[in-house]
């Protein structure tokens, strides 16, 4: 019984100090050094925050190299779908513009109706862009992000709007001096204010760690308002962080058990340039 | 001379391989642990580890494990040396089955994969869920970690012939 005990203690011992086969380092040294990374960083040190803003800038761009003969790849894969589907796509662009041109006209008369009235309220909505492409856009099952090439050098601070167009993506959680990681709207940690429309009902959006969003913390009833009818995701402005009507997403239709189910307006995976965004909402009064 | 010179490129970066394969399963946009499949996904990384440290830790060594481990935290973008921690946890298994094992059987190791692959997910999860607070999915996690140990005879067999090359390469 003794002797049994004894050799799993030689054995521990041996696997855990014994630095065989060329090692440099024992395992325990490393893993001592990473549990020590891991407590300090969690404690915000400022040393391991250094060697984390030092490490993201060289593995960030080492990334991108990496990923460029993959990326080729990929592109090449979406041209050649892109080609082979021509006809179809034009047959639905050619419905879709026409559907575009009548709404254009109304939009129009909207925008300046909305200007009109801002003016009256001494309202004004200042935003500062800055273009950004997309370095890296690694899949994890732990976090739904890109990395930007733009950083603090480029004035990118913490909790700015990232656009696609005219759609929000997700916003800034981490800036290093040349490049920021922003979090997408589809991860599972990700929470928007938004307002549901036509209905005018405040929510809250959550990502899912998938391609899509759910509606949370509303009235239950708004799913019975919505029977047939496409209703269209915004953000509600609430917290101050994004403008008000920004565009997010429009919910899966004909699904009984997915109504509150938002498919997002733009397409995470195909993200190659982006605008990060701040607000300025000004007040006369 | 050239040939030479060639052959010695040639069996450093044979003998580089593993290390290799970590660092660009790592920085590498393509990632095997998190594929766009619905229920279906699997830890490339832990099984290089598991192999490679178990069968010959002479072509892997912990020093990179551990970089590599703070690379993937840092692309991945988790609290810095979890995946350290973890991929170190899994040498510390294969260190202790090299010690204790006498003649290597199949069966056994993968056996003590699964055993890993659970006490290190089940460790990452518990520490990313309670400690850092960042939600994570934990079907996936399980899923992850069965097809983890259901690939791991495939890659033994693309493994064990891989190993073969470099001992000739090296012996040539």
């Amino acid at each position: 019984m003794a002797s049994s005990r004894d050799d799993f203690v030689i054995a521990i011992r041996s696997a855990f100090l014994k630095k065989s086969y060329q090692q440099k380092f024992s395992l325990l040294t490393l893993i001592f050094s990473s549990l020590v990374i891991l407590l300090l960083g969690s404690f915000n040190f400022k040393a391991v925050n250094y060697l984390k803003i030092g490490i993201n800038e060289v593995v960030y761009r080492s990334s991108y190299i990496v990923s460029i003969p993959e990326n080729y790849i990929k592109n090449l894969n979406v041209k050649l779908k892109v080609h082979l589907n021509l006809y179809e796509i034009y047959k639905k662009n050619e419905l879709q513009l026409n559907d575009l041109k009548k709404k254009k006209l109304t939009n129009e008369f909207l925008e300046l109706e909305n200007k009109k009235l801002r003016e009256l309220i001494n309202e004004s909505i200042q935003s500062k862009d800055i273009y950004a492409k997309v370095i890296v856009d690694k899949n994890s099952p732990y976090l739904k992000s890109i990395i930007l090439n733009k950083g603090s050098k480029n004035n990118v601070k913490l909790g700015m709007a990232i656009v696609d167009d005219i759609y929000l993506v997700g916003k800034i959680i981490e800036v290093n001096y040349t490049n920021s990681r922003a979090l997408l709207l589809s991860d599972l940690n990700s929470k928007i204010p938004v307002l549901i429309e036509p209905f005018d009902i405040h929510a809250v959006l959550s990502g899912t760690g998938q391609n899509h969003g759910v509606i949370e913390y509303t009235k239950e009833d708004y799913l019975e308002e919505i029977d047939d009818k496409e209703i269209i995701v915004y953000t509600s402005g609430y917290g101050g962080l994004f403008k008000s009507g920004l565009p997010v997403g429009k919910t899966i239709q004909k699904n009984e058990t997915k109504k509150n189910v938002v498919s997002f307006f733009s397409d995470f995976r195909q993200l190659d340039y982006v605008k990060i965004v701040s607000y300025e909402i000004g007040s006369g009064n | 001379m050239s040939s030479l010179n060639k052959n010695t490129f040639l069996r450093s970066l044979m003998f580089y391989l593993p290390t290799i394969f970590l660092f660009l399963s790592v920085l590498n946009e393509i990632d095997l642990n998190y594929l766009e499949i619905e229920y279906f996904s699997f830890n490339f990384v832990y099984i290089l580890i598991f192999y490679w440290t178990l069968k010959n830790p002479y072509y892997l060594s912990y020093g990179s494990i551990f970089l590599a481990g703070l690379i993937n935290d840092v692309v991945t973008g988790i609290p810095i040396g979890i995946s350290s921690f973890c991929y170190l946890l899994i040498c510390a298994v294969t260190a202790y089955l090299r010690n204790i094992t006498l003649s290597p059987n199949f069966i056994n190791d993968w056996i003590s994969l699964l055993f890993t692959i659970l006490l290190v997910n089940s460790i990452q999860v518990m520490s990313l869920d309670l400690i850092f607070s960042i939600d994570v999915s934990y079907m996936r996690y399980f899923i992850n970690s069965g097809f983890t140990f259901v690939f791991y005879p495939l890659f033994l067999f693309l493994f064990n012939n891989l190993e073969k090359k470099i001992k000739i390469q090296k012996n040539d």
